[in-house]
């Protein structure tokens, strides 16, 4: 049976609702108002998980976000089930199943423990140092690693639940609704700006809503009180908005902020269909104050991660807010004032606490006062050396401390207990400030980071400001925010606050033990297992700066992003290595403060959602035809049209045979189509494609290949010459925008005297192509009325015409080397003149193809595709495409760089054909070329670039690029398989009709 | 996330912008009589200042037009921005 550890009633929790919840298989009870952390302790559980490294035992810690032991699965194999969530923030509910992780078979018996016993020989960058040779080991190394890392279990089936995303603008959003962030609130709205105050727990008040201390007043009302009243005032308030449960995740610049509100994780399951989980808000505010309070930190000592050492505020908390008891036998341990309030509120609710150990000597405090009174033993000038107990503290082992504090000295004195909180005084939460490019400065007094230099439009208040004391908070929130907001009166401006907190704070990091550090685990990182041992191992080792300390002892790199020991570890190095905390800095506080589940992230964007697709106005009649579609940029296009039992292979061979054979039908309405006019569009096409523009005739098309400045071949298309001063471009399907956009800046910036205009056509045309050698006939039953002679119409020209009633511009260029046309007329109309043609190739055995068979008709002409043939590194001469470049033009973009020392080289990556020995042996696209296979190292010539099986000319046709194959012309290469070599020969890359009269056939 | 005063729609978010690199370097008019040297200063070599950086921007998905901006790198403060072909605001 276990204990019930509830004590006096809290109005925080319902008890009249009783709720029922697992842990690790076993029923428990809670009530309304529970975090899943306080109905275990409730419950007497302490012991929740094991540690990453030693799988030590580990219970509950804090009570907050920053918790590093207490993340558990979530319904477990279920779809909603969920890995480290934090056992303090999960609010309970009838139904819910939580279970420890990193343990097997339980957490009460883990037979990774052995690991604990392992440590010296697992000490700091045991990875690195272990699993680096021999390096053809790793492969099984992985395995065991692998197997042995990470935490929780990520979820297996899809997510069930629904996320969205909200963009919000406000004037003033306070982040954390302490009693800084409700002053703040309701002095922003009051004064008439449009206010959001979010706050990630479910309540408002922060930790003074539940201060029950005649030592903090406000108004000579115990502080409580008074908050209470303020936040019944600002509920009421129209300009302000509140938002609980939700976390800023992150604080960009220029105050736009991410932040995650959380709805429905506090529902029984059942309850969560058809609602929104998580809304990720997008928020842009004027102006923005932080006002996210501080974190306390533990002491460094040895054994201190034992279940049942919580951080003192936490223990306070469990009492006050959730009205039970951490332990029958408390003790307390502290270098400052803060134990003190704790160990007062327990005495208030009759909690035992055996005693207070306090490192400091000699202090003068009304809190220590008050707590003697109440017969509580406190030891002063004494520290903690160790702690006793496996699964939960039994005892810890006191001794005085030395006078510098560097020693412990006299005798030990041992003290029973099943708690014991510790506190190390306060860190300010500044990771939202930094994230958005604040600049900090250390604060020698009291050892803290606070806020120095702050972006433009943000202020930091309250104790995550360095403010500690009630009195001091509301003192500087009145003058912080008359400046921030710009406003001349504040109704708190005379308040009487009384505090009786001592700021006096005896900061040690590291606390003398009676050990060498070699035997003793002080822990600095819980979560990571990370030890001061560690941390002084890195030094020793020579790390010096806190980032590289940091990821070769992993301190700081759990899912708490080491919220709690940080500080810590820099103070242990600062020491050990003698430099200041100042020169030292933090550790880049990086986005997201608490994890964001994925569906968070990506929103309603899943599934049809998770991109735009753009389809063609012929899209329907492919899907109709069955064709398989692949993704060309934001595209759909018709890869290929599978007959009955037809594979891609299949397909491919009998469209291109039919295209060559008879005729063939492509939809390119995806080809980027850039409108040109201006009087200066011929001068600008000269500047922009290597070859020469001016004396293109009206009517005329011409094909043009567009460099980059640096010489590397960018884009290329057929531009038409539609009238005197009027042009049309077609680019790459995948390069239309860029080319629009690099053609836009060269006129904007470089030639602004150019008179040119450019608009992006590309989805006002649809574009029928339609090759072969019946594609004449077949046009001319389309359109009776033009002349289809080759004089009248000849390649590489245009005609301005009707089919029927619809207006259509037809050019006669071909990118498969067959005799072709180029439809394209109004978008709407190009279903129905794709019909047209098909009913009219009908008797030819017209045949559509796809993308996957223009490419082999194209390939086998040796026509390059931008970006597949070239990378940026191919220059017009590495193609073998010289007859391209303009010698006569003065300039073109890329020119000059034609003739760099490194573009003439003779031993560039030059593209060439390849035809295997074997005719039926198609080659691997990407396949790494080499001459002489025995040369060790290997050199690699270069690699595959396009590669198929003809069926034209009933072989296996490549291309590729080589080191300086321009030169190889017969030569014979080798391309090495896994499990074979190929031999091949360097040919000419156009492998079909190199005379070109196909085109007039 | 910056909010860019573009010089011809006012102010936007960032993501309807992209950045041009460094601005005010002017495309050489006659490129044929430069020596590698020389012609790799003006192709490869940018400043990529910490502090005051003169850049390019456009605003891809509004107006589509060139601008310039002045920005101190080292905390994103906009300092100005000014059309193409305008002299800058301040030094």
């Amino acid at each position: 049976m276990t204990k019930n550890l509830r004590v006096k009633t809290s109005k925080f929790i319902d008890e009249t609702y009783r709720i029922s919840f697992k842990f690790n298989g076993k029923t428990y009870y809670g009530f309304k108002g529970d975090t899943l952390a306080s109905a275990l302790l409730a419950n007497d559980i302490h012991l929740v998980g094991r540690s990453f490294k030693y799988h030590r035992p580990r219970g509950i810690m804090t009570a907050g976000s920053e918790e590093p032991n207490a993340i558990v699965q979530l319904h477990h194999n279920t779809s909603r089930t969920e890995p480290n969530v934090r056992a303090t923030e999960i609010e309970i509910y009838e139904g819910l199943e939580a279970s420890s992780q990193n343990c097997w078979p339980s957490v009460n018996f883990d037979i990774g423990g052995i690991n604990n016993f392992l440590s010296p020989v697992l000490p700091a960058g045991f990875y690195y140092k272990t699993f680096m040779w021999p390096a053809s080991f790793w492969k099984k190394y992985e395995y065991f690693i692998r197997k042995s890392a990470g935490l929780g279990k990520s979820p297996t089936k899809p997510d069930p639940d629904v996320y969205e995303h909200k963009y919000i603008h406000c004037d003033v959003l306070i982040i954390g609704a302490g009693i800084s962030g409700i002053i703040a609130a309701k002095t922003a709205a009051k004064n008439g700006f449009k206010t959001l105050l979010v706050e990630e727990k479910p309540y408002l008040g922060g930790s003074t809503i539940y201060q029950n201390s005649e030592h903090f007043k406000i108004n000579n009302q115990i502080s409580s009180s008074w908050l209470e009243k303020e936040i019944n005032e600002i509920k009421k308030i129209k300009n302000l908005e509140i938002k609980i449960r939700t976390s800023v995740a992150a604080f960009y610049g220029y105050n736009y902020l991410l932040a995650r509100e959380n709805l429905t994780d506090h529902f029984p399951l059942e309850q969560r269909n058809n609602k929104t989980r998580h809304r990720l808000l997008k928020i842009r505010a004027k102006k923005v104050i932080t006002a996210t309070g501080s974190l306390e930190r533990p002491l460094i000592f040895d054994n201190n991660d034992r279940p049942g050492i919580l951080l003192s505020s936490a223990i306070e908390k469990y009492a006050n807010f959730f009205g039970t008891a951490c332990g029958e036998k408390n003790a307390l341990f502290t270098n400052n004032d803060s134990a003190y309030e704790t160990a007062i509120s327990l005495y208030q609710k009759g909690i035992n606490i055996e005693a207070v150990v306090d490192n400091r000597e000699e202090i003068d405090s009304k809190l220590i006062k008050e707590t003697e009174k109440n017969n509580i033993k406190v030891y002063k000038g004494y520290t903690v050396i160790n702690t006793s107990g496996y699964k939960r503290i039994n005892n810890i082992t006191i001794m005085k401390l030395s006078k510098d504090g560097q020693k412990v000295i006299g005798p030990k004195i041992s003290i029973k207990c099943d708690c014991l909180g510790i506190s190390g005084g306060w860190t300010p939460a500044v990771h939202l400030f930094t994230q958005s490019g604040g600049k900090l400065k250390f604060r020698e007094d009291d050892q803290v980071f606070i806020p120095n230099k702050y972006p433009l439009n943000q202020i930091s208040i309250g104790s995550c400001n360095g403010d500690f004391t009630l009195d001091e908070i509301l003192l500087n929130i009145i003058k912080t925010l008359k400046e921030f907001l710009n406003i001349k009166k504040i109704e708190y401006e005379n308040l009487e606050v009384r505090s009786s907190f001592n700021k006096s704070k005896k900061n040690i990091w590291l606390l003398p033990s009676d050990k060498m550090i070699g035997k003793t685990k002080p822990f600095v990182d819980y979560q990571n297992d990370a030890t001061a041992k560690d941390i002084k191992l890195a030094l020793r080792e020579g790390f010096r700066s806190i980032e590289h300390v940091k990821r070769y002892t992993t301190t700081g790199m759990g899912t708490d992003q080491g919220k709690l020991g940080n500080m810590h570890a820099l103070g242990i190095i600062s020491e050990t290595s003698g430099s200041k905390m100042e020169e030292l800095g933090t550790t880049t506080f990086r986005p997201p403060y608490t994890p964001l589940t994925f569906g968070t992230i990506v929103g309603r964007n899943v599934g049809e959602y998770f991109d735009i697709f753009r389809k063609t106005p012929i899209h329907e009649w492919h899907i109709e035809n069955k064709a398989e579609f692949e993704n060309v940029g934001q595209w759909k296009r018709a890869w290929y049209y599978p007959k009955e039992g037809e594979s891609m292979h299949d397909a491919v061979q009998r469209e291109s045979k039919a295209a060559r054979d008879s005729a063939g039908i492509l939809d390119a309405s995806t080809l980027g189509k850039i409108d040109i006019q201006g009087t200066d569009s011929s001068e600008f096409l000269n500047r922009i494609y290597t070859n020469a523009w001016s004396k293109l005739a009206v009517g005329k098309c011409r094909y043009g290949l567009m460099l980059n400045e640096d010489g590397m071949v960018y884009d290329d298309g057929v531009t038409t010459r539609l009238d005197e001063n009027h042009y049309i471009m077609t680019t790459t399907t995948g390069g239309a925008a860029t080319v629009l956009g690099k053609l836009e800046d060269y006129l904007q910036t470089e030639w602004p005297e150019l008179d040119v205009y450019l608009t992006s056509v590309t989805d006002h045309y649809a574009t029928v192509s339609v090759c072969g050698p019946n594609s004449k006939k077949i046009i001319s039953k389309v359109i009776p009325d033009l002349d289809f002679s080759d004089k009248n119409f000849p390649h590489m020209s245009f005609k301005n015409t009707k089919i029927g009633k619809i207006k259509c511009r037809i050019m006669r260029i071909s990118f498969t080397g067959e005799h072709s046309y180029e439809i394209n007329v109004q978008a709407n109309y190009g279903k129905s003149v794709w019909e047209k043609c098909m009913k009219a190739g009908k008797e030819f055995n017209i045949t559509p193809y796809g993308t996957e068979t223009m490419h082999l008709l194209r390939a086998e002409k040796g026509f390059i595709i931008v970006g597949q043939d070239t990378d940026a590194t191919m220059t017009p001469i590495d193609l073998q495409m010289n007859w391209i470049v303009s010698k006569k033009k003065y300039d073109f973009i890329g020119k000059r760089s034609l003739y760099r020392s490194d573009t003439i080289r003779e031993d560039r990556k030059q593209l060439v054909g390849l035809l295997t020995e074997n005719p039926d042996e198609v080659l691997e696209e990407g396949a790494q070329i080499v001459a002489d296979i025995n040369k060790s190292p290997v050199e690699m010539l270069g690699h595959v670039t396009s590669s198929y099986y003809s069926p034209n000319l009933k072989k296996s046709i490549a291309l590729a690029v080589v080191r300086g194959g321009k030169n190889m012309m017969g030569h014979k290469l080798i391309i090495p398989m896994e499990k074979k070599q190929i031999n091949v020969t360097v040919a000419d890359p156009v492998f079909l009709d190199k005379e070109n009269k196909r085109l007039n056939a | 996330m910056f909010i860019i005063n573009c010089p011809y729609c006012g102010e936007r978010e960032q993501s309807e912008f992209k950045a041009g690199g460094e601005a005010h370097i002017v495309r050489p008019k006659q490129p044929t009589e430069l020596s590698d040297d020389e012609w790799a200063e003006y192709l490869f070599m940018r400043k990529n200042i910490k502090g005051i950086q003169f850049e390019r921007w456009v605003h891809t998905h509004g107006c589509r037009k060139w601008f310039n901006m002045i920005r101190d790198t080292s905390n994103d403060e906009i300092k100005a921005v000014y059309k193409m072909g305008d002299k800058p605001p301040i030094k």
